[in-house]
Protein backbone atom coordinates (compact mmCIF):
# COMPACT_ATOMS: atom_id res chain seq x y z
CA UNK A 1 0.00 0.00 0.00
CA UNK A 2 3.00 2.35 0.91
CA UNK A 3 4.49 2.08 -2.64
CA UNK A 4 1.31 2.66 -4.50
CA UNK A 5 0.35 5.74 -1.87
CA UNK A 6 3.79 7.42 -2.83
CA UNK A 7 3.89 6.79 -6.15
CA UNK A 8 0.44 8.58 -6.59
CA UNK A 9 -0.12 6.81 -9.91
CA UNK A 10 -1.33 3.36 -11.28
CA UNK A 11 1.21 0.96 -11.19
CA UNK A 12 1.53 -2.59 -12.98
CA UNK A 13 2.44 -5.46 -10.27
CA UNK A 14 5.47 -5.74 -11.59
CA UNK A 15 6.38 -2.24 -10.73
CA UNK A 16 5.42 -2.95 -7.38
CA UNK A 17 7.47 -5.76 -6.80
CA UNK A 18 10.54 -4.14 -8.43
CA UNK A 19 9.82 -0.56 -5.97
CA UNK A 20 9.78 -3.16 -2.68
CA UNK A 21 13.10 -2.62 -2.34
CA UNK A 22 14.06 -4.41 1.22
CA UNK A 23 12.56 -7.89 0.51
CA UNK A 24 13.15 -9.72 -2.04
CA UNK A 25 9.17 -11.26 -3.28
CA UNK A 26 8.28 -13.73 -5.73
CA UNK A 27 6.00 -11.58 -8.47
CA UNK A 28 3.23 -14.20 -7.77
CA UNK A 29 3.20 -12.90 -3.93
CA UNK A 30 2.94 -9.47 -4.84
CA UNK A 31 0.10 -10.42 -7.04
CA UNK A 32 -1.96 -12.05 -4.74
CA UNK A 33 -1.68 -9.34 -2.14
CA UNK A 34 -2.40 -6.83 -4.54
CA UNK A 35 -5.26 -9.37 -5.62
CA UNK A 36 -7.03 -9.34 -1.93
CA UNK A 37 -6.50 -5.56 -1.27
CA UNK A 38 -8.58 -4.93 -4.48
CA UNK A 39 -11.26 -7.83 -3.60
CA UNK A 40 -11.62 -6.22 -0.09
CA UNK A 41 -12.15 -2.61 -1.94
CA UNK A 42 -8.93 -1.24 -1.23
CA UNK A 43 -7.32 -0.88 -4.62
CA UNK A 44 -9.12 0.04 -7.80
CA UNK A 45 -7.31 -1.45 -10.80
CA UNK A 46 -7.84 -1.29 -14.62
CA UNK A 47 -6.48 -3.40 -17.70
CA UNK A 48 -3.38 -2.15 -19.39
CA UNK A 49 -2.55 -4.86 -21.98
CA UNK A 50 -2.35 -8.02 -20.46
CA UNK A 51 -1.67 -6.41 -17.29
CA UNK A 52 -3.30 -4.45 -14.56
CA UNK A 53 -2.84 -1.00 -13.17
CA UNK A 54 -3.68 -0.84 -9.37
CA UNK A 55 -4.48 2.38 -7.71
CA UNK A 56 -5.47 3.49 -4.08
CA UNK A 57 -9.22 3.46 -4.05
CA UNK A 58 -8.62 6.47 -0.99
CA UNK A 59 -5.76 8.03 0.30
CA UNK A 60 -3.77 6.80 3.27
CA UNK A 61 -4.92 10.29 5.37
CA UNK A 62 -8.77 9.37 4.96
CA UNK A 63 -7.94 5.73 6.56
CA UNK A 64 -6.27 7.58 9.27
CA UNK A 65 -9.39 10.09 9.18
CA UNK A 66 -11.58 6.96 9.18
CA UNK A 67 -9.98 5.01 12.49
CA UNK A 68 -9.62 8.22 14.30
CA UNK A 69 -13.46 8.72 13.97
CA UNK A 70 -13.85 5.63 15.20
CA UNK A 71 -11.31 6.05 17.81
CA UNK A 72 -12.68 8.70 19.32
CA UNK A 73 -16.47 7.98 19.11
CA UNK A 74 -17.33 10.39 16.38
CA UNK A 75 -19.34 8.41 14.10
CA UNK A 76 -22.39 8.37 16.52
CA UNK A 77 -22.83 4.71 16.90
CA UNK A 78 -21.73 4.46 20.04
CA UNK A 79 -20.93 0.40 19.84
CA UNK A 80 -18.91 -1.44 22.03
CA UNK A 81 -16.58 -2.24 19.09
CA UNK A 82 -13.08 -0.60 21.28
CA UNK A 83 -12.35 0.31 24.92
CA UNK A 84 -10.82 3.76 24.97
CA UNK A 85 -8.64 5.46 27.44
CA UNK A 86 -10.68 8.94 27.84
CA UNK A 87 -12.16 11.42 25.72
CA UNK A 88 -11.83 14.88 25.10
CA UNK A 89 -14.82 16.92 26.73
CA UNK A 90 -16.37 20.10 24.78
CA UNK A 91 -15.65 24.15 25.69
CA UNK A 92 -16.59 25.68 29.33
CA UNK A 93 -16.34 21.60 30.72
CA UNK A 94 -12.47 21.74 29.09
CA UNK A 95 -12.18 24.47 32.02
CA UNK A 96 -12.96 22.67 35.12
CA UNK A 97 -10.42 19.41 33.90
CA UNK A 98 -7.77 22.29 33.16
CA UNK A 99 -8.16 23.87 36.40
CA UNK A 100 -7.90 20.42 37.88
CA UNK A 101 -4.62 19.41 36.01
CA UNK A 102 -2.99 22.54 37.09
CA UNK A 103 -3.49 21.86 40.73
CA UNK A 104 -2.58 18.24 40.44
CA UNK A 105 0.86 19.73 38.98
CA UNK A 106 1.86 22.35 41.79
CA UNK A 107 1.58 19.47 44.46
CA UNK B 1 -49.17 -19.84 39.97
CA UNK B 2 -46.19 -19.26 42.82
CA UNK B 3 -43.88 -19.34 40.23
CA UNK B 4 -45.11 -17.09 38.08
CA UNK B 5 -45.56 -15.08 40.19
CA UNK B 6 -42.20 -15.01 42.07
CA UNK B 7 -40.45 -14.33 38.17
CA UNK B 8 -42.63 -11.68 37.81
CA UNK B 9 -41.76 -10.16 41.20
CA UNK B 10 -37.72 -11.11 40.48
CA UNK B 11 -37.80 -8.86 37.03
CA UNK B 12 -39.68 -6.43 39.24
CA UNK B 13 -36.74 -6.31 42.23
CA UNK B 14 -34.01 -5.91 39.19
CA UNK B 15 -35.63 -3.58 37.46
CA UNK B 16 -35.85 -1.37 40.22
CA UNK B 17 -32.78 -2.50 41.30
CA UNK B 18 -31.38 -1.28 37.96
CA UNK B 19 -32.79 2.08 38.47
CA UNK B 20 -31.05 2.25 41.91
CA UNK B 21 -28.05 1.49 40.77
CA UNK B 22 -27.48 4.21 38.37
CA UNK B 23 -27.48 6.40 41.11
CA UNK B 24 -25.80 5.63 43.51
CA UNK B 25 -21.96 6.10 44.82
CA UNK B 26 -20.81 2.97 46.70
CA UNK B 27 -19.86 1.26 43.42
CA UNK B 28 -17.19 3.55 42.71
CA UNK B 29 -15.48 1.74 45.87
CA UNK B 30 -15.64 -1.67 44.69
CA UNK B 31 -16.21 -1.29 40.36
CA UNK B 32 -15.39 -5.27 40.07
CA UNK B 33 -17.95 -6.32 42.46
CA UNK B 34 -20.52 -4.04 41.07
CA UNK B 35 -19.70 -4.99 37.48
CA UNK B 36 -20.58 -8.29 38.63
CA UNK B 37 -23.52 -7.39 40.42
CA UNK B 38 -24.73 -5.27 36.89
CA UNK B 39 -24.25 -8.38 34.97
CA UNK B 40 -26.38 -10.32 37.69
CA UNK B 41 -28.91 -8.10 37.48
CA UNK B 42 -29.41 -7.34 33.56
CA UNK B 43 -29.19 -11.25 33.16
CA UNK B 44 -32.20 -12.11 35.59
CA UNK B 45 -34.63 -9.48 34.30
CA UNK B 46 -33.99 -11.09 30.83
CA UNK B 47 -34.83 -14.70 32.29
CA UNK B 48 -37.51 -13.67 34.71
CA UNK B 49 -39.31 -11.40 32.39
CA UNK B 50 -39.59 -14.28 29.79
CA UNK B 51 -39.94 -16.81 32.55
CA UNK B 52 -43.33 -14.67 34.30
CA UNK B 53 -44.77 -14.49 30.77
CA UNK B 54 -44.27 -18.56 29.79
CA UNK B 55 -45.01 -19.74 33.79
CA UNK B 56 -48.45 -17.69 33.54
CA UNK B 57 -49.03 -19.45 29.88
CA UNK B 58 -47.85 -23.21 30.82
CA UNK B 59 -48.94 -23.15 34.41
CA UNK B 60 -52.12 -25.15 33.96
CA UNK B 61 -50.06 -28.10 33.11
CA UNK B 62 -48.40 -27.67 36.38
CA UNK B 63 -45.08 -28.48 34.88
CA UNK B 64 -42.83 -25.69 35.30
CA UNK B 65 -41.45 -23.51 32.44
CA UNK B 66 -39.15 -25.81 31.05
CA UNK B 67 -40.32 -28.97 31.25
CA UNK B 68 -43.68 -27.19 30.42
CA UNK B 69 -42.09 -26.10 27.14
CA UNK B 70 -40.54 -29.69 26.14
CA UNK B 71 -44.24 -31.18 26.98
CA UNK B 72 -45.81 -28.05 24.39
CA UNK B 73 -43.43 -28.69 21.84
CA UNK B 74 -43.29 -32.92 22.45
CA UNK B 75 -47.05 -32.95 22.51
CA UNK B 76 -48.08 -29.74 20.69
CA UNK B 77 -50.77 -29.05 22.44
CA UNK B 78 -51.76 -25.19 22.81
CA UNK B 79 -52.44 -23.57 26.12
CA UNK B 80 -56.09 -23.24 26.78
CA UNK B 81 -57.59 -20.18 27.44
CA UNK B 82 -56.41 -16.81 25.13
CA UNK B 83 -54.78 -15.06 27.45
CA UNK B 84 -52.59 -17.81 28.49
CA UNK B 85 -51.65 -18.55 24.26
CA UNK B 86 -51.13 -14.57 24.31
CA UNK B 87 -48.66 -15.27 27.16
CA UNK B 88 -46.83 -17.51 25.49
CA UNK B 89 -46.39 -15.66 22.38
CA UNK B 90 -45.06 -12.67 24.27
CA UNK B 91 -42.82 -14.74 26.29
CA UNK B 92 -41.58 -16.50 23.20
CA UNK B 93 -41.39 -12.70 21.38
CA UNK B 94 -39.75 -11.44 24.26
CA UNK B 95 -36.86 -14.27 24.41
CA UNK B 96 -36.28 -14.15 20.29
CA UNK B 97 -35.78 -10.09 20.65
CA UNK B 98 -33.43 -10.35 23.52
CA UNK B 99 -31.30 -13.42 22.32
CA UNK B 100 -31.24 -11.81 18.15
CA UNK B 101 -30.38 -8.55 19.81
CA UNK B 102 -27.01 -9.97 21.71
CA UNK B 103 -26.55 -12.29 18.44
CA UNK B 104 -26.65 -9.17 16.07
CA UNK B 105 -24.83 -6.77 18.55
CA UNK B 106 -21.85 -9.06 18.85
CA UNK B 107 -21.95 -9.68 14.58
CA UNK B 108 -21.77 -5.60 14.29
CA UNK B 109 -19.19 -5.75 16.63
CA UNK B 110 -17.21 -8.13 15.25
CA UNK B 111 -17.41 -6.70 11.89
CA UNK B 112 -16.52 -3.20 13.06
CA UNK B 113 -13.63 -4.59 14.63
CA UNK B 114 -11.97 -6.54 11.79
CA UNK B 115 -12.57 -3.71 9.32
CA UNK B 116 -10.53 -1.52 12.03
CA UNK B 117 -7.54 -4.21 12.11
CA UNK B 118 -7.77 -4.22 8.65
CA UNK B 119 -7.24 -0.43 8.26
CA UNK B 120 -4.95 -0.77 11.33
CA UNK B 121 -2.39 -2.76 9.25
CA UNK B 122 -2.65 -0.93 6.00
CA UNK B 123 -1.54 2.67 8.10
CA UNK B 124 -0.73 2.30 11.96
CA UNK B 125 3.51 1.62 12.28
CA UNK B 126 5.17 0.53 14.89
CA UNK B 127 7.34 2.82 17.17
CA UNK B 128 10.32 1.54 19.30
CA UNK B 129 9.61 3.60 21.91
CA UNK B 130 6.44 1.82 22.72
CA UNK B 131 6.69 -1.68 21.73
CA UNK B 132 4.12 -3.47 21.34
CA UNK B 133 1.19 -0.66 20.53
CA UNK B 134 0.43 0.46 17.45
CA UNK B 135 0.91 4.01 16.57
CA UNK B 136 -1.50 6.20 14.34
CA UNK B 137 -0.33 9.77 12.72
CA UNK B 138 -2.66 11.76 13.54
CA UNK B 139 -2.33 14.59 15.81
CA UNK B 140 -5.61 14.26 17.73
CA UNK B 141 -5.36 12.92 21.43
CA UNK B 142 -6.50 9.20 21.05
CA UNK B 143 -5.86 5.77 23.08
CA UNK B 144 -7.43 2.76 22.72
CA UNK B 145 -7.60 -0.94 22.55
CA UNK B 146 -9.36 -3.24 19.78
CA UNK B 147 -10.59 -6.28 21.68
CA UNK B 148 -10.18 -9.49 20.57
CA UNK B 149 -8.31 -13.25 21.11
CA UNK B 150 -5.33 -11.36 20.32
CA UNK B 151 -6.44 -7.34 21.67
CA UNK B 152 -4.32 -4.79 20.25
CA UNK B 153 -3.78 -1.26 21.87
CA UNK B 154 -3.30 1.47 20.18
CA UNK B 155 -2.85 5.55 20.45
CA UNK B 156 -2.37 8.41 18.21
CA UNK B 157 0.60 10.45 16.99
CA UNK B 158 -1.13 13.41 19.14
CA UNK B 159 -0.65 11.20 22.09
CA UNK B 160 2.79 10.25 22.03
CA UNK B 161 3.29 14.30 22.22
CA UNK B 162 0.85 14.94 24.79
CA UNK B 163 2.18 12.56 27.39
CA UNK B 164 5.19 12.50 29.50
CA UNK B 165 6.46 9.12 29.81
CA UNK B 166 5.17 8.11 33.03
CA UNK B 167 2.12 9.48 31.84
CA UNK B 168 2.11 7.50 28.64
CA UNK B 169 3.07 4.02 31.07
CA UNK B 170 0.11 4.98 32.98
CA UNK B 171 -2.19 4.95 29.93
CA UNK B 172 -1.07 1.58 28.52
CA UNK B 173 -1.42 -0.27 31.94
CA UNK B 174 -5.01 0.92 31.86
CA UNK B 175 -5.29 -0.26 28.09
CA UNK B 176 -3.64 -3.36 29.63
CA UNK B 177 -6.61 -4.00 31.97
CA UNK B 178 -8.95 -3.32 29.67
CA UNK B 179 -7.71 -5.80 26.83
CA UNK B 180 -6.97 -8.54 29.70
CA UNK B 181 -10.29 -8.61 31.20
CA UNK B 182 -12.37 -8.17 28.04
CA UNK B 183 -14.14 -5.33 29.49
CA UNK B 184 -15.27 -5.15 26.30
CA UNK B 185 -17.37 -8.22 26.37
CA UNK B 186 -19.15 -6.56 29.75
CA UNK B 187 -20.46 -3.71 28.03
CA UNK B 188 -21.74 -5.36 25.27
CA UNK B 189 -25.18 -6.78 26.39
CA UNK B 190 -25.90 -2.93 27.86
CA UNK B 191 -25.21 -1.59 24.66
CA UNK B 192 -27.04 -3.91 22.66
CA UNK B 193 -30.21 -3.18 25.02
CA UNK B 194 -29.46 1.04 24.73
CA UNK B 195 -29.39 0.24 20.79
CA UNK B 196 -32.90 -1.27 20.72
CA UNK B 197 -34.10 0.94 23.87
CA UNK B 198 -32.52 4.34 23.21
CA UNK B 199 -35.10 6.04 24.56
CA UNK B 200 -35.03 4.43 27.96
CA UNK B 201 -33.20 6.40 30.04
CA UNK B 202 -33.00 3.21 33.13
CA UNK B 203 -30.96 1.69 29.70
CA UNK B 204 -29.01 4.78 29.18
CA UNK B 205 -27.84 5.42 32.44
CA UNK B 206 -27.42 1.60 32.86
CA UNK B 207 -25.11 1.33 30.09
CA UNK B 208 -22.88 4.75 31.11
CA UNK B 209 -22.92 3.47 34.66
CA UNK B 210 -20.86 0.64 33.63
CA UNK B 211 -19.06 2.31 31.12
CA UNK B 212 -17.59 4.29 33.84
CA UNK B 213 -17.46 1.41 36.48
CA UNK B 214 -15.27 -0.39 33.69
CA UNK B 215 -12.95 2.46 33.47
CA UNK B 216 -12.17 2.31 37.32
CA UNK B 217 -11.50 -1.23 37.16
CA UNK B 218 -8.93 -0.82 34.83
CA UNK B 219 -7.77 2.51 36.40
CA UNK B 220 -7.60 0.42 40.12
CA UNK B 221 -5.56 -2.14 37.60
CA UNK B 222 -3.00 0.64 36.34
CA UNK B 223 -2.72 2.19 39.96
CA UNK B 224 -1.04 -1.59 41.26
CA UNK B 225 2.06 -0.51 38.41
CA UNK B 226 2.45 3.20 37.94
CA UNK B 227 1.75 6.02 40.54
CA UNK B 228 -2.10 6.69 40.54
CA UNK B 229 -0.93 10.69 40.17
CA UNK B 230 0.28 10.21 36.30
CA UNK B 231 -2.66 8.77 35.22
CA UNK B 232 -4.54 10.77 36.43
CA UNK B 233 -2.76 13.86 35.21
CA UNK B 234 -2.80 11.83 31.99
CA UNK B 235 -6.83 11.36 32.20
CA UNK B 236 -6.91 15.54 32.49
CA UNK B 237 -4.45 15.98 29.59
CA UNK B 238 -6.42 13.99 27.54
CA UNK B 239 -9.97 15.76 28.61
CA UNK B 240 -8.59 19.04 27.53
CA UNK B 241 -6.98 17.97 24.43
CA UNK B 242 -9.91 19.83 23.51
CA UNK B 243 -8.91 20.74 19.70
CA UNK B 244 -10.73 17.27 18.78
CA UNK B 245 -13.42 17.70 21.60
CA UNK B 246 -16.29 16.05 20.00
CA UNK B 247 -19.25 17.72 18.65
CA UNK B 248 -22.40 15.48 20.15
CA UNK B 249 -24.13 16.65 23.01
CA UNK B 250 -24.36 13.31 24.12
CA UNK B 251 -21.23 13.48 26.04
CA UNK B 252 -22.31 15.66 28.61
CA UNK B 253 -21.54 13.45 31.34
CA UNK B 254 -17.59 13.60 29.70
CA UNK B 255 -15.89 16.08 32.30
CA UNK B 256 -17.66 14.74 35.39
CA UNK B 257 -16.94 11.09 34.93
CA UNK B 258 -13.14 12.62 33.95
CA UNK B 259 -13.12 14.25 37.27
CA UNK B 260 -14.75 11.02 39.25
CA UNK B 261 -11.83 9.15 38.12
CA UNK B 262 -9.21 11.54 38.77
CA UNK B 263 -10.34 12.36 42.30
CA UNK B 264 -10.80 8.74 43.34
CA UNK B 265 -6.56 8.31 41.69
CA UNK B 266 -5.70 11.24 43.79
CA UNK B 267 -7.51 11.06 46.81
CA UNK B 268 -8.83 7.16 47.22
CA UNK B 269 -11.45 6.91 50.23
CA UNK B 270 -11.23 4.18 52.37
CA UNK B 271 -11.68 0.68 50.08
CA UNK B 272 -14.98 -0.90 50.82
CA UNK B 273 -14.51 -3.77 53.13
CA UNK B 274 -13.81 -7.27 51.68
CA UNK B 275 -16.61 -8.93 53.72
CA UNK B 276 -18.44 -6.67 52.40
CA UNK B 277 -17.42 -6.48 48.31
CA UNK B 278 -18.12 -10.86 48.48
CA UNK B 279 -21.37 -10.06 49.78
CA UNK B 280 -21.93 -8.21 46.80
CA UNK B 281 -20.58 -10.94 44.32
CA UNK B 282 -22.09 -13.75 46.50
CA UNK B 283 -25.52 -11.93 46.20
CA UNK B 284 -24.98 -11.93 42.30
CA UNK B 285 -24.32 -15.22 42.39
CA UNK B 286 -27.41 -15.96 44.03
CA UNK B 287 -29.84 -13.76 42.14
CA UNK B 288 -28.21 -15.12 38.76
CA UNK B 289 -28.99 -18.82 39.59
CA UNK B 290 -32.58 -18.34 41.13
CA UNK B 291 -33.90 -17.28 38.10
CA UNK B 292 -32.88 -20.46 36.18
CA UNK B 293 -34.77 -22.64 39.11
CA UNK B 294 -38.15 -20.57 39.42
CA UNK B 295 -37.95 -22.02 35.33
CA UNK B 296 -37.95 -25.57 36.80
CA UNK B 297 -40.78 -24.62 39.76
CA UNK B 298 -43.61 -26.81 38.98
CA UNK B 299 -46.51 -24.37 40.27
Amino acid sequence: MDVLWAEGGPLTAREVGRLIADRDLAPTTVMTVLDRLTRKGFLTRVRDGRAWRYEPAASRDAYIAELMLEALEMTGDRSAALTRFAQAVSGTEADVLRKALTELEEE
Amino acid sequence: MIAAVALAALAAVCAVSAWRMTSVRWTWRAPRAAIALWQALGLTWGLASVGALLAYALEPWGRGVIHGLVYLVTHWREPAGLQRVGALAAGLALLTVLLAVVVVAMAQTTQARRRHRLLLSLVARDEPAVPGVRVVDHPGAAAYCVPGLKSQVVISEGTLSLLSRDELAAVLAHEDAHARERHDLVLLPFAALRWVLPWSKVVRDAHASVALLVEMAADDHARLRVPPKRLATALLRFGTAGAFATPHGALGMGAENVMARVNRLVKPGPAMRRRYRYGIVAGAALLTTSAPLLWFLPQ
